[in-house]
């Protein structure tokens, strides 16, 4: 699998997500400058973390409208994997690659801090690697991350198991007081309906490494690079 | 905005005016004897702000000469846009902590924010990429209102531009006292690593060569934000509103990675960001340090709105800008750059072998002076000091201790100097990057790996201004003591400090005084920890309605930790013999324990003897290097019960207290804040204790960890959960839960 990162301006966690995809690949990923609009090659795109256009509008409403988004939507159309993280996940839903949106933290404060989430399920693309309920120690950093979708849609993502994690306790259960933003039914993650496309607001690639802050976010590009496991 | 706020002033220039400006009457006749008439108006502002107390240090460049600057390690020293040391592997750390304080009680988001913000640029201007940002603060008495809303507007303003610009914020102090009622203080600290080879300068060169701006636009705010920043405060804040910058983050994501871009290539010959005093200083900086003449054009400036005049457009404190000087043949090269980044560039001027500084606009010239005695004349005052009386020793068994233990402890690990500040670090992005090792909390030091390689930067600010008060030189010799002390306790090597002077009016001779005490304390401390200034700041001033604020010399430390995974923590484990290193004699004068449980601030603060300073200090650091130390807690507000508590509630771990010597009395041996003290978690005690005493260092065993209660030695105890919400109220209660 081959992976590259879109460069929005304003975008900070990009060098992070690098670390990460090389450490899980082996080799460093392609860097793509937000103008560009030739993806071909590419079997994962990244949108990473960061501020694009400074969140001014909306978060990830203006990168939304960039000339490469385009070329990730169709990327996303044709199978594609699409993973999208913090504002990644925002500019998705911003897309409409990813439904619902980010609304402010219910705190109405930028929240930087451990969260503790849980794998929905192990038998996608991205968690395979894990163990289904399986709790991962990951840091947020985010002022807009409280997840909104209408009770339709929310309905649709649970009974089409697109819900990837879930804010959660340190025993994996699910409570308001384990749910730091306010998210609608404390998701943390969520996927496309063919699973291909994952936005999530806390940051796995901050998590590779014992000595910066654990290895919990490792098994999510291990299981992206592992032979396909299907 | 009020029509008589507007910053623009139609008048010819005269006495009354220079005074408005900020200039004395002697000073105004020393410009009318440089200039041989009358300046311009666009030529009195260049002269006062660059004769302001912000830019020229008048007031304080006699004493900052006394500092040590010098070591091995050190590349540059204060002189330069930020210090730079050597931190091996050909690479440098740069890096400076500079204050903000006027601003942000003016308005607190902006003026944080925009502190942040100028700090960075003095970092990547020299070719570093930022990786840490720190920050040390003073607020006001609590319980005003005031005081809360300044804290949310700074924790905010920092939170919102450091998170933006994708650099943690690693580490940082906070202390609470009436005397920063209306006068809080926002240091902000930037450190950055850059090749040691591939460091850029601001000396410009070249006759000929193109002068160019990058950045933002050029707009009339901050409009004589340095005049602002030189004066005390009285009731008329509100009117001072226009003198505040507004910041851009996003803007200044795009300058850096466009400067670090440009950086890799041959084509800057000198570099500067335009921070107080904008495009003045930076350019008259820039010519001077070069000795080369200057010429500007202000049609060529990019400009956010239409209509200003030579006056503002010299004078404006836009923010995120920077003023080069290119190879000609690698201007267009840059010009692609910062398109790409799209980011404004012109070309707005060239140097010239004039010695003098001449700026155009619509076709006249505006202002043509002198630079060399625009530099040689600035002002400079050995001002009157007066020595602030010393308070006597106070005598430990003579204070009565009403609270016990636990009843003292309680009430201090709770208080507004002691409680847990997650509530402000939690609004801090402290991991982007992916090298923080040691996050806010975690360490005495913050701990950041140098992308790359196995080796880490350790980080802190330190100052006691309570110490201060009570006797400067002290007071100043242990806030670059506890910084190396917080560094060494991470098991760095403590290399260099950078610091940020913050005191009050410097025309009173009792401020002066305690300027000059300050100075000859940090001098001393830093001579004997072979730990130099490489930079600073000096904020005078600071008082509002005439009352100064404490004392506050702020030190920014940098270490360098040879191993990165042999950084320790405050976390204890279980079954951990916790050894005390240090002399404890019990020393209550100017404690936290005397101000919060005895209601007094009071007497002589504890005095640091440097020379066992150093010696405890080497051997822990030998202790952590050796890999025997667990976690390591330096001793400092609330003394050893804190340190233990603090190190308990890091860990989630209960600790069972040995008594102390019976020659000292309890509260003075578990609150007491002698200096020079550590308190080391390890295996094996008395092979620590051992050691030590061969190592000619005082050690004693004061208890072991494990369980979940604080057993302590006079039979009290404290369940951890009744501890952790005594530590973890204060914020919430104070800011509101979230």
């Amino acid at each position: 699998m081959k992976a590259g990162i879109v460069l929005f301006p304003g975008i900070n966690r990009e060098r992070d997500m690098a670390l990460a995809l090389e450490r899980a690949a082996g080799r460093a990923p392609r860097v793509i400058w937000h103008t560009e609009t030739d993806l071909d090659g590419l079997d994962l795109i990244v949108l990473p973390g960061g501020f694009s256009y400074g969140d001014y509008l909306r978060c990830g409403a203006m990168a939304a409208q960039s000339p490469v988004m385009g070329a990730v939507r169709a990327h996303a159309q044709r199978g594609g994997h699409v993973l999208g993280v913090c504002n990644g996940f925002q500019v998705l839903t911003e897309a409409g690659l990813l439904p619902g949106a980010l609304l402010r933290n219910a705190t109405l404060r930028f929240i930087a801090a451990d969260a503790t989430i849980r794998v929905e399920r192990n038998d996608t693309d991205y968690t395979h690697r894990y163990r289904a309920g399986q709790v991962l120690r990951v840091v947020m950093a985010h002022g807009d991350g409280n997840y909104y979708a209408d009770a339709a849609t929310l309905d649709r993502l649970e009974g089409d198991g697109l819900v990837a994690f879930r804010y959660c306790d340190a025993a994996g259960d699910v409570s308001e007081a384990a749910n730091p933003n306010g998210s609608a039914r404390a998701i943390a993650g969520i996927l496309s309906r063919n699973r291909r496309v994952l936005g999530l607001m806390p940051h796995p690639e901050n998590h590779i490494d014992p000595l910066t802050g654990g290895t919990d976010g490792l098994a999510l590009f291990e299981s992206l690079f592992a032979a396909s496991y299907a | 905005m009020p029509d008589e706020a507007s910053p623009r002033p139609a008048r010819v220039p005269d006495e009354a005016l220079a005074r408005e400006f900020g200039l004395s009457a002697e000073e105004w006749l020393r410009v009318l004897g440089i200039m041989g008439r009358t300046p311009t108006l666009t030529e009195l502002g260049i002269f006062s702000v660059m004769w302001s107390e912000h830019c020229s240090y008048k007031s304080s460049r006699v004493w900052l000469k006394q500092l040590p600057t010098k070591a091995p390690w050190v590349i540059h020293g204060p002189g330069e846009n930020a210090g730079v040391v050597d931190i091996g592997d050909g690479l440098a750390a740069v890096f400076k902590m500079e204050s903000h304080n006027h601003p942000s009680f003016i308005e607190p988001y902006q003026g944080a924010a925009t502190g942040v913000g100028g700090i960075l640029r003095d970092v990547f201007t020299m070719g570093a990429r930022p990786v840490a940002n720190l920050n040390a603060l003073r607020f006001g008495d609590p319980s005003d209102p005031v005081t809360r809303r300044v804290i949310d507007g700074v924790v905010r303003g920092i939170g919102g531009y450091g998170n933006c610009v994708g650099v943690p914020t690693v580490g940082g102090e906070v202390n609470f006292h009436r005397a920063y009622n209306r006068n809080p203080l926002v240091n902000a600290m930037t450190v950055g690593i850059a090749k040691r080879d591939r460091i850029f300068l601001s000396a410009a060169a070249g006759v000929g060569n193109p002068v160019v701006y990058v950045g933002s636009k050029t707009g009339i705010d901050g409009i004589h934000g340095a005049t602002m920043a030189s004066a005390e405060f009285s009731g008329d804040v509100e009117a001072r509103r226009p003198t505040v910058q507004v910041g851009d983050p996003f803007t200044e994501k795009l300058l850096i990675e466009a400067c670090l871009e440009l950086m890799a290539t041959d084509a800057i010959i000198a570099i500067q960001d335009m921070g107080a005093a904008g495009l003045t200083s930076s350019s008259v900086e820039m010519a001077g340090r070069g000795g080369v003449g200057i010429e500007l054009d202000l049609d060529a400036v990019p400009q956010r709105e239409a209509g200003m005049s030579a006056y503002e457009m010299m004078l404006s404190e836009s923010q995120e800008r920077m003023l080069m000087v290119l190879r000609p043949d690698r201007a267009e090269l840059a010009r692609q750059i910062f398109a790409k980044w799209e980011l404004d560039f012109a070309v707005i001027g060239r140097l010239t072998n004039t010695g003098r500084i001449v700026v155009r606009h619509h076709g006249a010239t505006e202002a043509d002076i002198p630079l060399g005695p625009l530099a040689d004349q600035a002002p400079l005052y050995e001002r009157p000091t007066a020595t602030t009386p010393k308070l006597p020793y106070i005598e430990p068994a003579k204070v009565e201790d009403r609270y016990g233990l636990a009843g003292g402890l309680l009430r201090l690990i709770g208080c507004p100097d002691l409680a847990s500040r997650a509530w402000i670090y939690n609004q801090y992005d402290s991991t982007v990057g992916a090298q923080t090792i040691r996050r806010p909390g975690a360490a005495d030091a913050a701990v950041v790996r140098i992308e790359g390689t196995t080796r880490a930067l350790a980080l802190t600010t330190d100052c006691t201004p309570r110490y201060c008060a009570a006797d400067a030189e002290a007071g100043g010799a242990q806030a670059v003591a506890e910084a190396w002390r917080n560094l060494i306790a991470t098991g760095a090597r403590p290399l260099a400090i950078t610091d940020n002077m913050n005191f009050g009016n410097p025309e009173k001779p009792e401020v002066m005084g305690q300027f000059a005490a300050a100075i000859r304390g940090m001098s001393a401390a830093c001579r004997a920890l072979d730990f130099p200034v490489v930079s600073g700041n000096v904020s005078l001033y600071n008082e509002t309605d005439g009352r100064a604020i404490l004392p506050t010399p702020a030190i920014g430390g940098l270490g360098v930790i040879d191993d990165a995974a042999r950084s320790v923590g405050i976390a204890l484990r279980p079954w951990l013999d916790l050894v005390l290193i240090g002399t404890t004699k019990g020393w209550l004068g100017q404690s936290l324990w005397l101000r919060e449980i005895g209601g007094r601030e009071d007497g002589a603060p504890p005095p640091v003897d440097l020379d066992a300073e150093r010696k405890h200090g080497d051997f822990v650091r030998a202790q952590i290097t050796a890999g025997v130390v667990r976690a390591c807690h330096d001793l400092s507000d609330g003394g050893l019960l804190v340190a233990v508590a603090e190190m308990a509630l890091a860990g989630g771990v209960g600790v069972r207290l040995n008594a102390g010597p019976r020659e000292i009395p309890n509260h003075a041996f578990w609150f007491g804040e002698d200096q020079g003290r550590y308190l080391l978690a390890v295996g094996d005690g008395a092979e620590m204790v051992r050691l030590a005493e061969a190592a000619g260092v005082p050690a004693m065993r004061i208890g072991i960890s494990g369980g979940r209660d604080l057993t302590l030695p006079d039979r009290g105890t404290i369940s951890m959960n009744a501890l952790r919400t005594a530590y973890e109220s204060f914020f919430p209660d104070l800011m509101g839960r979230s």
